[in-house]
């Protein structure tokens, strides 16, 4: 064991853990006068002492004599640098450089660290900074407010007369000067001030900087620490076979193969899965190919994915419920003099985190104890309660970087199958699922099914839109409170609310949970879904009017000025207009989601044998105020390559109940040597902050394959895109 | 069965069935886990350590293959000249998101930078093309790689 892990090695409590023990950040000065934060459960923290010196005036803010600020942080680094952003927030009005700062993971609880979009504890939705752009701020300002009048009170001086800087309060007048951690005492013992104001925006000193993300020195190192990554004193090493035909149940294990393999433990059964545990995955892995398994796959053994679509055909033949009504869409279509209607449909998709599904239990018999990366930590440990039939404080949960979320780690399916393996081994398990588990019982991206009309009028813009479609709703399981009269806010977004300006218009849902497939949000969510169809069927009515599509889109955007900002600029950008040779095509799309203004234009090449090669990507956002431009721009490239991957190869299909795919060869992501040059243009905007981590994922595949239409004249209403379609003939 | 690997320089003697791939005897035998798992199959590239300086996925090479190899690891890389021009690269250009599979992204190209001082775009797509981001930093990592290149020149 490394000296890296000694830390993580600590007994820890059995119940919450108390600040001193809980998984910190650790910060120290690299040789290269960075950053290094490494993840560590540690037994004695100096930054937190006991007693009364610690000032904590809120959840997020504690700071010791030691003068580190720890800041709890509400939502977990998945890579969309929130543990840099979040920081950011507290810091400007906390006055304190974030060199200063450490970070640590808020432990489960649902009210202190909900999600205000959210209700719950949750990483997702692009929220967090949306979320926290306020109250983060105001948990900074108050605190500094209190360590001025600390300060004040010692000094005997007006606290108006003082200010903070860099950790420290001044007097000018008296050139005196006291460190935070001088004060915190002193502060601990003061009344919370309330309305304590904010700083204007033009005052700000590190929001709207490209701050160097805090979580990277330990992830170009090796020593940042995932869920996969613990190891707890005797931990063991298991992995399993869940039923291939969701919904299966386990009829017969022959596991007398698996357990003659050197190092293999124990064999588990579940009623729906066999797990192997061993003193290291590799021999886990081999014994769980040394076991014959048999399956009860009697139910939903036949479904094939051609199934799921035919019943969600089947379901828009009839009305659904009215998700947006605005003027008189049917009277417009019925006296229509031009009418467009395309049937629209979208796969299922894996999530396939580069960090496959993990979670390691310690059952026993008066407390549970869990570690795992996830985005919805209190939904971990309500199930771990649940399972175990302990009580919540006798379940302690640790949370870790985790490595890709995209909604996978919202769900606690693998915290569950840890658990119940857990309840049959003595001592820890670390339960690692193989890429195969992880691709073939993922919960999926739903499928879903679109009817469009529109009516058109002379100038062949749209009179009259209406909108059908019939899919899984993610929400009516995952938040059931959010789901109200056949609607929730997420499966729709992106379809309602359009920019344009369409005098009748009317969206209508229909919620159908396919049988046999488990559905889960997966980067962009319901826009995922939304923003391909609309935008793929506007550049369908642009070209049915003969006109360009961009033209015709900033026709529709007069009074939606910030949509038709973000095109013009990326129609400008991009060069739009520009003669192209033959099956070269540009595309343009337009979002307003997650709170933010987007607009792409994609340059694709389609090769004589049907291959798409998406070759430049031009993208313009305006996203509110901007917290870390850098972010922004790695969000935005990193959701559009996260798209293109869904474009070209993103497909998960059912036979005999069976999803296909398994590995990264039958479920392909796009490669270094795919990979488009990606331009980001940032609108500037002192406009409350829009999300950024899943707009670039649903915009760019409306642009592909409105690029691929210019390249080509193929429209493609189907995704992925199938390069035999595009194959050259003549 | 035993065996004795060196690995950063550290001997070490483990016993485990001579067909258990390094990947596991790193993570869970040693606790080096900063090498990572991703397909188990040399698909992702999250696994690459250097076997003798040259970039290998450790999730297909079995143990009794590794004879008297050198093998080296995230955790030791930043000890060579071009694994820390690569690390520091890798910091300037903020090439990190979720970070998973970014060691095994290192790891391939140092191997490209320590034998190759001026990559071309197709030698990092020869080079780095086994390597799968799955959030897609693939952009800075050419432009990390093109940096760590020509700092040594």
């Amino acid at each position: 064991m490394t000296a890296e892990h000694t830390e993580l090695d600590l007994p820890t409590a059995h119940c919450f853990p108390a600040p001193s023990r809980r998984s910190l950040l650790r910060t120290a000065a690299a040789a290269g006068g960075g950053l290094l934060l490494g993840l560590h459960l540690r037994d004695t923290d100096a930054a937190a002492p006991a007693g009364g010196e610690t000032f904590a005036p809120n959840a997020f803010i504690r700071i010791g004599a030691d003068g580190w600020v720890v800041l709890t942080m509400p939502y977990v680094e998945m890579g969309q640098g929130t543990y840099t952003a979040i920081p950011m927030l507290v810091a400007e009005e906390l006055e304190v450089e974030l060199a200063q700062v450490r970070l640590e993971h808020a432990p489960p609880d649902e009210k202190r660290y909900a999600n205000p979009l959210l209700g719950v504890q949750a990483t997702g939705n692009s929220n967090a900074i949306r979320g926290a752009w306020v109250p983060l701020r105001q948990a900074g300002a108050t605190a500094r407010a209190m360590l001025i009048t600390a300060a004040a009170k010692r000094w005997s001086v007006d606290p108006t007369s003082c200010r903070a800087l860099k950790g420290t309060v001044l007097h000018p007048a008296s050139q005196r000067r006291l460190t935070y951690a001088a004060l915190a005492a002193d502060a601990a013992r003061l009344p919370i001030p309330k309305d304590v104001p904010l700083k204007d925006q033009k005052d700000f000193k590190l929001i709207g900087t490209p701050a160097k993300r805090l979580d990277a020195p330990g992830k170009v190192n090796g020593s940042a620490v995932y869920g996969i990554d613990v190891l707890p004193p005797g931990v063991k090493f298991a992995t399993l076979a869940q039923s291939p035909v969701f919904g299966g149940r386990l009829k017969s294990v022959n596991d007398a193969a698996a357990l003659a393999v050197k190092g293999v433990r124990q064999v588990v059964r579940l009623d729906d899965a066999v797990a192997v545990v061993a003193d290291h995955m590799g021999a886990a892995k081999k014994g769980l190919q040394a076991l014959t398994i048999e399956w009860d796959s009697r139910r939903h053994g036949e479904l094939t994915s051609a199934d799921v679509a035919a019943e969600l055909e089947i379901a828009t033949r009839t009305p659904g419920v009215i998700a947006q009504s605005i003027g008189d869409a049917e009277a417009a279509l019925a006296r229509a003099a031009k009418r467009l209607d395309a049937i629209y449909q979208v796969p299922f998709l894996a999530h396939a985190t580069m960090e496959p599904m993990n979670c390691t239990a310690h059952v026993r018999r008066d407390a549970c104890e869990i570690w795992l990366g996830t985005q919805a930590l209190a939904r971990v440990q309500a199930v771990a309660a649940k399972l175990t039939g302990l009580p919540l404080d006798k379940v302690v949960v640790h949370n870790h970087l985790i490595g890709g979320g995209f909604g996978r780690r919202l769900e606690e399916d693998g915290a569950q199958r840890a658990i119940q393996i857990a309840q049959h081994v003595d001592g820890p398990v670390k339960v690692v699922w193989t890429r195969e588990e992880d691709i073939q019982h993922d919960m999926y991206r739903p499928y879903w099914f679109d009817r469009f009309s529109t009516a058109l009028d002379e100038k062949g813009l749209p009179v009259a839109w209406s909108h059908r479609f019939a899919g899984s709703s993610v929400t009516a399981r995952w938040l059931p409170l959010a789901f109200k009269n056949g609607l929730d806010p997420d499966t729709t977004e992106g379809a309602i609310d359009l920019t344009y300006a369409i005098p009748n218009f009317r969206v209508e849902y229909l919620r159908v949970e396919p049988p046999g497939i488990p559905t889960a949000f997966w980067r962009s969510v319901g826009p995922s879904h939304n923003v391909f169809v609309v935008e793929s069927f506007v550049d369908e009515l642009a070209a049915a009017a003969e006109q360009d599509s961009v033209s015709y889109r900033l026709a529709l955007l007069e009074k939606s000025p910030r949509a038709k900002a973000v095109l013009a600029l990326a129609s400008e950008k991009a060069g739009w207009g520009a003669a192209l040779p033959s099956r070269e095509g540009r595309g343009a799309a337009l979002q307003f989601v997650f709170g933010s203004y987007m607009a792409q234009v994609a340059e694709v090449e389609v090769e004589k044998s049907g291959a798409v090669r998406v070759r430049r990507v031009v993208c313009v956002v305006d996203c509110g105020s901007v917290v870390n431009p850098d972010i922004v721009r790695a969000q935005i490239e990193s959701g559009i390559m996260f798209g293109i991957t869904a474009a070209l190869y993103g497909e998960i299909t059912l036979k005999d109940g069976r999803v296909q795919q398994s590995n990264f060869d039958s479920y392909q992501i796009l490669r270094i040597n795919e990979a488009p040059k990606v331009e980001v243009h940032i609108v500037e905007s002192s406009e409350p902050p829009g999300g950024m981590g899943e707009c670039g994922t649903s915009l760019i595949v409306p642009a592909i394959a409105n690029a691929i239409f210019a390249a080509t004249g193929k429209r493609l209403r189907k995704m992925p895109v199938e390069p035999a379609a595009l194959k050259q003939t003549t | 069965m035993d065996f004795t690997v060196n690995v950063n320089g550290m001997m070490h003697n483990v016993d485990v069935d001579g067909d258990t791939p390094l990947l596991w005897v790193l993570r869970d035998v040693l606790g080096l886990t900063g090498t990572k798992f991703g397909c188990g199959m040399a698909l992702c590239g999250a696994c690459t350590v250097h076997i003798d300086g040259v970039a290998t996925r450790s999730c297909i090479t079995s143990i009794d293959s590794l004879g008297g190899a050198k093998v080296t690891t995230i955790e030791a890389i930043g000890t060579t000249p071009a694994g820390a021009r690569i690390q520091k690269a890798w910091l300037d250009r903020e090439v990190v998101q979720c970070g998973y599979c970014q060691s095994g992204q290192i790891m391939s190209a140092t191997a490209l930078v320590a034998e190759n001082s001026h990559p071309t775009d197709a030698a990092i797509d020869d080079a780095m093309s086994g390597n799968i981001c799955r959030c897609g930093t693939y952009m800075r990592i050419r432009e990390a790689i093109k940096q760590a290149a020509e700092s040594n020149r």
